[in-house]
């Protein structure tokens, strides 16, 4: 049947089964919108900037473990998607962004809203097209959805011109992918697993690292099989947080620069690592050279580039973190290392994070820790980037599965409340928080427009702390406390929302933090909390950059201080 | 870590862009490509790129795998210490005054090269071969004065009997 260009590419996001798409309009984009009212199934998120259609597609993404789709128009448009597939391939995040582009004949000649996007996003995307003949847009709408979603995922781009979305052919969607290059490793070498086995066997001190591959994986079930047949505690990278219980006797919180201490004692004394779905980001690392130094390390995943990139494994296992450990599971045996468990233990008790329970400062990790009280841990938790995303990561318990949505490798503020408007349309019977900073939330406050008028019904927590909070840390600690630029001037964020018809409270005091929370929750629609914290609270602890893991400034304690 | 020269030939998609994207590869990770050969292969629709990178083997390893990593990018190997058949092409535009002509044509000869152009003043020298032939030649000429040299970049080929 002959079709527009524009109509073979809604018929095809149909046929990929996508839902709701994340984008704004533009010259360009025309013929497209033109015909969307025909795709009644394909939901539409007017986003008020690019960027916030880029990470709610992410957030979606994240949450639902399908393929975000978000969409710009040519030139500004398609730029202000650039952070957003950034961050997503950073994170190996399934997404599909399709932008606009200028008329075939106007491409090179500079014309209006005309930019080079596939130039600018070829080191960013797992793979991008600009289609320059209609005959091939079916085929390549279905290509970029098995390239985002299959292996390691990762962001894929199509620029379509406007004369493309005009144009009409015959449209047949295809039934296969012709890719011959495309080849995924997903079943582990089974000489390495045996070599794995063994180690892990006869290991005294194993440790598992998990990673944001076992969530992508779908292999929670499978981590906790092996952790528990062979007692093995488990600490988590920033983005694997979820994969394992929060509550489980074996889990050991997050390693890293403001990974647990215990965590990182962990790494530094075990004698066999078990790293899966991970890729030794230097967060988590620390120092490298003097990573896990007692340790053998055993690297699951997927990417076979990541293999000894950062750290050199003795044990590569090239797979689908779940079809590896499905074949692991069966072949190691039943252990228990009750003497390094219970060190761990000891580790945890000597170490805890900050004493909550003392003193009448509005702390933001005592907002987290109520977070996670009033909802019993039953939300999914989204952040922005910054302090407040450190105490998010360590203070809510992560009992739910795929409950913590974080950027982590690119770091991009401004994450917070955009991708939570994402994650919330991918689920929409879950409680949604955003747990976002001052900084963070006024990078993307303009998405408070979306909210509004989509009604997504997401609470969000502000740690307003008039700093940008991270950064003004590192000046205290790394520039003699000279704070250059990192005091922020607040307007009064319970009057904006206001202003978005979203009803809001500014929180002052300890003793209010638990009522507030209970009125966001029992507010059927978006909620906005502005709890006025601790201006110069730091995150603990942290390890200094260049420093091994075992070197962490460990929480100041009042005890300690006396003595 | 020793750094050394490696050879490595990847069968890469003939399409637009792939080019693109095999370089901004080496840019984006600081590999550092010594020379680079790009051509037909005997497969319709794929071309055979030749590379020469000088890192440590950790380093090279690497390389590999962000090729092979490439979607466009069918197969990849590293072929330095592989029986293998080593070749470039180079010209040689050398200063070539009726005086020292003869000497000059002696050299080529010895070289089993060719003379591929000839002015007034100058030769141009045509030589196959591996690196240390094509140095040693030029090295030979430099005396005489060199004026320009293009080379193609080492190309590869597997010897006979080793599997694809």
């Amino acid at each position: 049947m002959n079709k527009t260009g524009a109509q073979i590419l809604c018929d095809s996001l149909v046929k990929e089964g996508v839902e709701v798409i994340f984008g704004i309009l533009g010259g360009a984009l025309l013929p497209l919108y033109d015909i969307l009212p025909q795709y009644p199934q394909i939901r539409h998120i007017l986003t008020r900037h690019e960027q916030g259609a880029v990470h709610a597609a992410e957030g979606y993404a994240r949450a639902t473990g399908r393929v975000g789709v978000c969409i710009a128009t040519s030139g500004p448009g398609a730029t202000n998607l650039v952070t957003g597939i950034a961050d997503a391939y950073m994170d190996s995040v399934p997404l599909v962004a399709i932008t606009g582009q200028v008329a075939t004949p106007f491409i090179g000649k500079d014309a209006f809203q005309e930019t080079d996007i596939t130039g600018i996003t070829l080191p960013i995307t797992k793979y991008n097209y600009l289609v320059t003949d209609v005959t091939r847009l079916a085929e390549i709408v279905k290509e970029a959805f098995h390239i985002a979603q299959t292996g390691r995922p990762g962001p894929v781009l199509i620029d379509i011109p406007k004369d493309v979305l005009q144009a009409v052919t015959n449209f047949v969607y295809p039934e296969k992918v012709n890719l011959p290059s495309y080849k995924i490793t997903s079943r582990g070498h089974m000489a390495q697993i045996r070599r794995a086995v063994k180690l892990i066997d006869k290991a005294e001190r194993p440790l598992i690292i998990a990673g944001r591959g076992i969530l992508i994986s779908r292999a929670w079930d499978e981590l906790k099989l092996l952790a528990e047949k062979a007692q093995i505690p488990v600490v988590s990278t920033l983005l694997g947080l979820s994969s394992f219980p929060g509550r489980h006797i074996l889990n050991f919180g997050m390693l890293g620069m403001h990974g647990m201490a215990y965590a990182n004692l962990a790494v530094q004394n075990a004698d066999l690592v078990i790293a899966i779905g991970m890729r030794f980001d230097d967060r988590a690392t620390a120092n490298t050279d003097d990573f896990a130094p007692l340790a053998r390390i055993i690297h699951i995943d997927i990417d076979p580039a990541e293999i000894s990139k950062n750290v050199p494994a003795d044990v590569p296992i090239v797979g689908d973190v779940k079809a590896v450990l499905n074949v692991l599971n069966k072949e190691v045996g039943s252990n228990d290392h009750l003497e390094w468990v219970s060190q761990l233990g000891q580790w945890k008790y000597e170490y805890p994070l900050v004493d909550l329970s003392q003193g009448d400062k509005l702390l933001p990790q005592y907002i987290v820790e109520q977070i996670c009280e009033v909802t019993q841990g039953d939300t999914v938790v989204v952040t922005g980037v910054g302090q407040h995303q450190m105490w998010a990561a360590q203070h809510f318990t992560y009992t739910r599965l795929n409950s913590f949505i974080s950027a982590g490798g690119l770091g991009p503020m401004g994450f917070g409340l955009p991708a939570a408007m994402g994650a919330r349309i991918g689920l929409p019977e879950e409680t949604v928080w955003c747990i976002d900073g001052d900084g963070s939330f006024q990078m993307n406050i303009q998405e408070l427009g979306t909210i509004a008028q989509e009604r997504i019904a997401i609470k969000i927590a502000i740690m307003n702390n008039g700093f940008l909070g991270m950064v003004r840390q590192w000046q205290e600690m790394f520039y003699h406390g000279r704070y250059v630029h990192t005091k922020l001037w607040n307007p009064d964020f319970v009057k904006i929302a206001e202003a978005y018809d979203i009803p809001g409270i500014r929180v002052k005091h300890k003793e209010e933090v638990v009522s507030a929370i209970n009125r966001a929750m029992d507010c059927p629609g978006p909620f906005l909390l502005d709890f006025a914290v601790e201006p110069e609270e730091n995150v603990y602890p942290m390890v200094s950059p260049g420093e091994n893991l075992a070197k962490f400034i460990d929480t100041p304690r009042p005890e300690v201080l006396s003595k | 870590m020793f750094k050394k020269k490696r050879t490595l030939i990847a069968l890469v998609e003939d399409k637009p862009g792939v080019l693109n994207r095999v370089v901004s590869l080496f840019r984006r990770r600081g590999y550092n490509i010594q020379s680079l050969a790009v051509g037909g292969s005997e497969r319709t629709g794929l071309s055979r790129m030749s590379f020469v990178v000088v890192g440590d083997s950790a380093v090279v390893e690497q390389v590999r795998k962000q090729l092979d990593k490439l979607i466009d990018v069918v197969k990849v190997s590293d072929i330095t210490d592989m029986d293998a058949v080593f070749r470039e092409l180079a010209l040689i535009k050398v200063k070539a005054p009726a005086s020292v002509r003869s000497e000059i044509m002696q050299i080529v000869d010895i070289f089993r090269a060719n003379i591929v152009d000839v002015s007034l003043n100058s030769l141009t020298v045509e030589v196959t071969g591996d690196d240390s032939k094509i140095g040693s030649l030029i090295g030979l000429l430099h005396r005489f004065g060199i004026k320009e040299i293009a080379r193609t970049g080492k190309i590869a080929i597997t010897r006979g009997g080793v599997k694809d």
